[in-house]
Formats: structure tokens, sequence, C-alpha cells
């Protein structure tokens, strides 16, 4: 991998680092994952939906008053609403628990700072912020993230997910040229 | 028949821990696919690294394949599972949002967790960014509400769009999905060659990998093709339930039963009347509708989407036109409907005897009275009778059904 990285804690006993699973591969295990979750439940993935009610949540607790005069977030965890009383939020917990066991099993769990080399480490804590900002904002505004709509909407042939689809990987062509030096 | 309600089977605590465990599988995928590392996801659209591409678009594929598969085989019912439904343009925004969020800060949503779940800081800052545009986006959205729902085309999928059968659909995108597989994959090698690190044994390997799982997805797409997807007179076939209903005549309510419903608070019932426009003219229920028969399929939608408490009677003069379109209307379990018993020609018998002149021997499911005048509703037996007291309201055929579950959605 081209990228550097600081390291700021160094895991006491370091697991052998195994590398990354063949992209096709995990492409399997994925699709796999994604048919059980649609054949047992009826719903589909997903990671957007339950960072914002946790998002909620929190704000539930520091601004109450705000939450229960927004008519958006009222929907969610207005009143005497649970926001995290979801199975979207049960979802995100699983992948959290997944991606550390994962990571742990495979040798990956280092605390550390993914970042391109010509970038400071707060650099790219503040960019990482603005771009999940506006991730955040985008999947509100598209009823669904890459999961919610990218793989649950294309797998069962929703036209709009599939245009949601090719508008994502647009977004991310448009915008790289110009923002080639936060990456390399 | 698949999908379940966990929640509703096994109560909220197991329910909800079968979420847990499919969010774990799900977070685990992301982690080994290398979605958890920045590079590896923004390397997708500086054409070096395409697992982004790859590994979703497979992902897609395979779940796809076994999904039209075992919906193909009846295992799994497509009306009940969730997709999601269309705002174009507030999604196609949407997404270009969050192809901006991925090549800014490095993720998405989900694979954000994974990164901060592998030790990522960065990950960490990303999903704080994800939080706060949500609850951005909450403060906001009232100023342009109107572009936020406009564009709406529902459960709108490409089989419709395209007008084409879904099996065919499936072997389509499952064909093109591959080449652009294999495409991505010469992209990757061909960067990899140029820097100099691509291995003779990486280019067996994925070779065989590609071979392997392209041969199975084709196959896939020939038994899917093979296989079809169910049409209603399918899965009336399968259901022995509803069959055994039909057998033991539990489908039945009578026209008292029925009168009863239409009084009752929490029923909304739909009448739906089979019969020729020449005997609906005549004489019909108040508030029935006539429904052509070649019509179901596309009134089956929007009964699907009927409120909660909706109860179906279809009517014929007798019963038998009733009951094949009920047949068809509860092939799916997924509407809750019944045949009115005797038809309208006992309705009349029951609330307007004496009125009309009936006619002996008529043919099976044609109307058995003298109507005069082609009065409609109009004639005052249409309106069924107000009960005399209002509740409790028992029946002996009709049950409140609770709405199947239509998925509430992945990012819901």
């Amino acid at each position: 991998m081209t990228a550097a990285s600081t390291t700021k804690t160094p895991m006491k006993k370091q697991r052998a680092r195994k590398p990354f699973t063949n992209s096709i591969i995990a492409g399997v295990i994925l699709g796999f994952v994604l048919f059980g979750v649609y054949f047992f439940t009826g719903d589909g993935l997903g990671a957007s939906g339950g960072a914002n009610r946790i998002a909620i949540w929190l704000a539930k607790i520091v601004v109450p008053g705000w939450v229960n005069s927004t008519p958006y977030l009222i929907k969610y965890g207005g009143g005497a609403k649970k926001p995290l009383d979801s199975f979207i939020v049960m979802l995100d917990i699983g992948v959290l628990l997944g991606g550390f066991l994962s990571a742990w099993y495979f040798g990956r769990l280092k605390v550390e700072t993914i970042k391109g080399p010509r970038i400071t480490p707060t650099t790219r804590w503040i960019i990482a912020f603005i771009g999940g900002t506006l991730a955040g904002f985008g999947a509100r505004m598209a009823r669904g993230c890459t999961s919610g709509q990218g793989l649950n909407g294309t797998a069962t042939l929703s036209v709009g997910s599939w245009a949601f689809l090719l508008a994502f990987f647009a977004g991310g062509y448009i915008l790289a040229y110009f923002v080639r030096r936060l990456w390399f | 028949m698949a999908p379940f309600d966990p929640v509703a089977l096994m109560g909220k605590p197991m329910g909800y821990l079968v979420f847990v465990l499919f969010g774990m599988a799900f977070g685990a995928s992301l982690e080994i696919a290398g979605f958890g590392v920045a590079h590896k996801l923004v390397g997708q659209f500086y054409f070096k690294d395409q697992t982004v591409f790859k590994t979703m678009f497979t992902s897609v594929l395979v779940a796809m394949a076994l999904l039209f598969l075992t919906i193909g085989l009846g295992w799994l019912d497509y009306d009940r599972i969730f997709v999601p439904p269309t705002y174009l343009w507030p999604g196609i925004l949407g997404g270009l949002l969050l192809g901006f969020g991925i090549i800014i800060g490095g993720y998405c949503p989900g694979t954000s967790l994974a990164s901060s779940a592998s030790g990522h800081l960065d990950g960490v800052f990303f999903v704080l960014g994800v939080m706060s545009g949500g609850l951005l986006f909450g403060s906001v959205v009232d100023s342009f509400w109107d572009f936020y729902n406009s564009s709406f085309m529902g459960r709108f999928t490409l089989p419709e769009w395209l007008g084409l059968p879904t099996e065919v659909v499936v072997a389509i995108v499952l064909v093109v999905g591959l080449l652009s597989v294999w495409g991505s994959d010469l992209i990757e090698k061909a960067w990899k060659r140029r820097e100099g690190i691509l291995t003779q044994e990486e280019i067996k390997k994925d070779k065989r990998i590609l071979s392997i799982v392209s041969v199975a997805l084709l196959a896939a797409a020939v038994l899917i093709l093979f296989v079809g997807q169910p049409t209603l007179t399918d899965a009336w076939n399968r259901n022995t339930e509803k069959q055994a209903l039909l057998q033991e005549g539990k489908i039945f309510p009578s026209p008292e039963e029925v009168s009863l419903a239409f009084y009752d608070p929490i029923i909304n019932p739909i009448l739906l009347d089979v019969r020729s426009e020449r005997d609906y003219n005549l004489y019909h229920l108040e508030n029935a509708r006539r429904v052509e028969e070649k019509d179901i399929p596309a009134l089956y939608d929007e009964l699907l989407q009927a409120p909660e408490g909706s109860v179906i009677i279809v009517m014929s003069n007798d019963e038998t036109k009733a009951i094949e379109v009920w047949k068809t209307l509860v092939a799916k379990n997924s509407i809750n409907a019944y045949v009115l018993e005797g038809g309208v020609n006992k309705w009349i018998d029951t609330y307007a005897n004496g009125q009309f002149q009936k006619i002996a021997n008529h043919p099976d499911d044609a109307l058995g009275w003298v109507i005069p005048d082609a009065l409609g509703d109009k004639w005052s037996s249409a309106i069924p009778p107000q009960p005399h007291n209002y509740g409790p309201f028992k029946y002996d055929v009709i049950k409140l059904q609770k709405k199947a579950p239509t998925g509430a959605g992945g990012c819901g």
C-alpha cells in the first residue's frame, strides 16, 4: 500500500498481520450476507440509519428541546420515542463488533490514522469529518447510503437505487482529480 | 415462506440479536475486503485499486442471483422484502454527495464503522461527521421539503421500467455485471503491471477465482431463466394453508357479517365486485368497486399498500368467479381477503327479499333476480343495514390480520 500511516500506540501482543481477502471472494461472502439478511428478515443491510439514530439519541441527551422541535428528528426520537429502539441500530452495533473481531483475528487491529503522505494527521481528521458530514447529509437525502441503497436496492432491482449508485461513482470520479493531494 | 419477522417470532431481545449477528457478518465482510482502510476505497477513483467496484458488484450479483432464484422457487416472497422506494432526484443528489464524501473523507457510512472498529482514527472522525451530517440534514430539510419528496415513484423496479420479465432482467444484469467485474479487474491489473507489482501468481489466482464465480453466476442466470418467477397461480398451488381454508369454507363471511364490518371502526372493508358491467349497473353494494379479472394484477400492488385493518371482500353473483379472484389475492398470504357468502344473489335474498322477482334455475354465477332498473347502489338494500348496537364487533369468518411485513428498510 502506498499510504503512509502514523502509529499512535502499538499493540502489545501483535498477531501476525494477514493480507486482505481477495476482492472477489470478499464480494461473494458479502453477497451471501446480504442474501441471508433479506431471506431471514425481509430487511436489507444498512449503516447510516443506525448512525443517524445514535446521533439523535445523543442530541436528545444534550439538547432535548431541539430534537422535540425539529420535525424530521421528532420522527425518530421525539417525546417518548426511543431512537435506539430499531433493528438498524442493532446492525450498526454488529458492524462495529464484526469489524473489530475481524481486524483483531487477522492482526490488523491497530490504533492509527490512515492518511496520504502530504497531510498531517490533524488535517486528515478534519478532512475525514468534512467528508463524513457530506456523506451523512447525502445518505439522509438519498434515504440510504452505499449499503441501504447501493447494496439492498441494486440487488432487489430498484430503479432509484441503480440511479443512486451511478451518481455515487460519478461523484467520486468528478472530484477525484481535485483532491488527489489528500491521498497520494 | 420467507422472509420472517425475527422480532415478531422471537421477541425483541432475540430478534434484535439476529440483526446484531447479521451486522457482525456485514462488518467482518467489509473488514476482510480492506474497506477499513481509506486508500483501498479511494484508490478506486484513481484507477489504482478496483476493490470497491469488484467487491461491491460481486456481492450485488451474488445476492441478486440467490434472491431471485429463491423467489422463483417460491421460497421467498418478493412482495415482502424491502425494495428501497424510488425518489429519483433526491436519490441522485444524495448519491453525488456520498461520492464527494468518499473521495474527500475516504469512507462511506458502513466502511467508516468498520474502519473505526479496526482502530483507525480517521474512520472515527468520519463516523462523527456522518452523525453530524444527519443532524444537519434534519434541521434544514424543511427548507427543501418539496424537493426531498419529489420524483416519487414508489416501489419501482428495473423490470417494470424496462417492461421485461424479471428473470430476463436478472439474467441481463448478471451478464453485464460479470463483464464489468472482468473489465475492472483488467484496469487494476494494468495499473499494477505499470507499477511493477503484478506477479504471475496473482494473475493466475485471480483468473481462477473470477472464472469459478463467473461460471457459478452464469449457471444461476440460466437456472433463473429456466425456473422463471412465480405467478400468482403458482403461489396459490403451493399455498396449502389457504387451500385448506377454502376447503373448510372458512373464507365466506355471511351478508350479516359483511354488514357488521361496514360499521366497525377498526375495519376498512374494500369491496371488489368482479361481475359484468351490466350486472354491476343493475345492482351493486354501496362502495363496491367493479374490477375486471384482468386488472387484478395491477390492483394487487394497491391492495398490498392498503392500510392496516383493511379487509377485502370479493363478490360475484354466486361464488365461482369470486373464488377464482380470491385465490390470486391470497396466494402469497400478503392480502387479507374473503368471498361474500352466496354472492350478490344471497345479499339480495337477505336484504331485498320480495322486492325483486327471483329467476328459478339461473346458470351458476349469473344474476338470479330480475332487476327492473339499472339503479346500481341506489337501491335501499344496497346499503348494509346498521347494526342494532355498536360493538363488540364479533366475526365468525373475518379475521383482522397483522399487516405482513414489507421491510422497514436498510437506512430507515
